[in-house]
């Protein structure tokens, strides 16, 4: 699915990244963990082709295609989505709107054709039932006076009518009180654990600080990211060890 | 302010050599509103040229203006209002300024009588080497109490050599007087070009969205709303 290999990125010619090396299998699940500072956002925005987030070295390939090569819309319609640490509020465009036209837009490079107003309204209905999201909230414009916890519900309900094969989410716990918590995890794994259209697997990479949502979205692996490179991987037992000792005395 | 020195200052911004071809103006149209009627316009200016309106509303009178001025040249949309007791006016405006051209909206709102609301709304996109400006005032009377007036001014500027002026002005002679009003000039959102790019927009689609979401305020509830907004994503459409 994604194969990362020696990826070194640099951001205002900061190097964060320094060799960094992550592969994941369809159907797999990986965590990332570390402390502040170790880069998990750098390679969200990376992974997502972000501007400004520049990569002096390594590799990485995607379902096959050089992901680097690619535009951010382009990583999109490939089947990579990128949930948001801070979801962008944009005034004046429903969600609705930016949705049926985001989606459309991938199936189009995809050469799939589109789907009417009726059918997107029916597969956000039933995406934001599944999140447990009033739909009247897609009618209001992209995350526009959403609350933090409101914000990383409507990232997921993106995640499902988007359907990507990898979803790269930055800190999706973050923000969201024990329900919501409850609610985002089950969403992930209602989404994420289907199978795509060809029957392969999808993939979860999960940035995170706590083991917390781990409780909901079990990892196959979970690896601790340190200094721009991964420093130490392991099953879910290492999630806990972290959360026991802290992140010093696991990598020392 | 005395009046004359008012006039000049009224035309700080506009292209002098143009205005000196298009001297002497014709007389400006009057809109005169009786009480309690209403009155809706909307007026798209292309090119160059000054568009000078005066409305006139009665007591409890309804003016309805929405303004789209686009194109090249220097082109200049001129409104002044004058409310009587319990008139409502509303002014939406918008302005695409695109290669050399100098566009400005010059709005004038004059509370005459207690209890009048009126909104200005005014919004800006320039690109090129394009130079958008917006006059906007508000004068409240003595002895218009009750007085609820809004005005709102925001430009967007989409390259380097692009400029934006704006310049609201407050005059209230009044005491019991509401008047809101906000100013800014700012560019496109990087964070928020990104994220529809993450969504799978191409950048060209993510940024008429939001240059359509920017400039749909000053239209939004008109009857002519439709139009007014296909004709605007036209003229994005046709901007570098």
């Amino acid at each position: 699915m994604l194969t990362i290999d020696n990826l070194h990125a640099t951001v205002a010619d900061k190097p964060i990244l320094k060799g960094l090396s992550l592969t994941i299998n369809p159907g797999e699940v990986h965590a990332i963990m570390g402390p502040n500072g170790a880069g998990k956002s750098t390679l969200g925005y990376t992974l997502g082709g972000r501007p400004g987030y520049e990569v002096t070295g390594g590799s990485v390939s995607f379902m096959g295609q050089d992901l680097l090569a690619l535009e951010p819309h382009e990583r999109a319609a490939a089947g990579l989505f990128l949930g948001f640490q801070y979801p962008v509020e944009i005034p004046g465009v429903s969600f609705v709107q930016f949705l049926r036209e985001a989606l459309n837009a991938q199936r189009k490079a995809r050469g799939e054709a589109p789907l009417s107003g009726g059918e997107f309204l029916k597969l956000a209905r039933e995406q934001a039932a599944l999140l447990k999201m009033d739909m009247d909230m897609l009618k209001r414009p992209v995350n526009v006076g959403f609350s933090g916890g409101e914000k990383k519900r409507a990232e997921m309900v993106q995640m499902g009518i988007l359907n990507p094969s990898l979803a790269v989410l930055d800190e999706t716990d973050s923000g969201l009180d024990i329900d919501a918590l409850r609610v985002v995890g089950e969403g992930i794994n209602a989404i994420m654990r289907a199978k795509n259209q060809d029957g392969t697997g999808k993939s979860v990479l999960l940035i995170t600080h706590y083991q917390r949502l781990l409780d909901y979205v079990k990892p196959d692996f979970v690896h601790v990211l340190a200094g721009g490179r991964i420093v130490k991987s392991g099953g879910p037992e290492l999630a806990l060890a972290l959360e026991e000792q802290g992140y010093e005395a696991v990598t020392a | 302010m005395s009046r004359s020195r008012r006039l000049v200052e009224d035309w700080r911004y506009a292209d002098q050599s143009a205005l000196a071809l298009l001297w002497p103006l014709p007389a400006p149209e009057r809109i005169v509103v009786a009480p309690g009627e209403s009155v809706t316009r909307a007026l798209v200016h292309e090119g160059e040229g000054v568009v000078q309106l005066e409305v006139e509303l009665g007591a409890g009178a309804v003016a309805d203006i929405r303004v789209l001025s686009h194109g090249a040249g220097y082109g200049r949309v001129e409104v002044s209002a004058t409310l009587g007791e319990g008139a409502d006016f509303t002014l939406g405006a918008v302005q695409l300024c695109d290669g050399d051209a100098k566009r400005e909206v010059v709005a004038s709102v004059t509370h005459a009588g207690p209890d009048a609301t009126s909104r200005q709304l005014v919004r800006s996109v320039a690109g090129g080497r394009s130079s958008a400006s917006v006059l906007g005032r508000i004068v409240v009377d003595k002895g218009a109490d009750g007085t609820d007036a809004e005005q709102s001014i925001r430009a967007l500027l989409l390259a380097r050599g692009a400029s934006a002026n704006a310049r609201p002005e407050l005059e209230i002679h009044a005491d019991d007087v509401k008047c809101a009003h906000g100013c800014a000039v700012g560019e496109l959102d990087e964070g928020a070009l990104f994220y529809m790019a993450a969504r799978g927009l191409d950048p060209a689609t993510a940024r008429a969205l939001m240059l359509q979401a920017f400039i749909a305020e000053p239209f939004a509830g008109s009857t002519m709303e439709e139009q007014l907004m296909g004709a605007a994503r036209t003229a994005l459409g046709a901007m570098a």
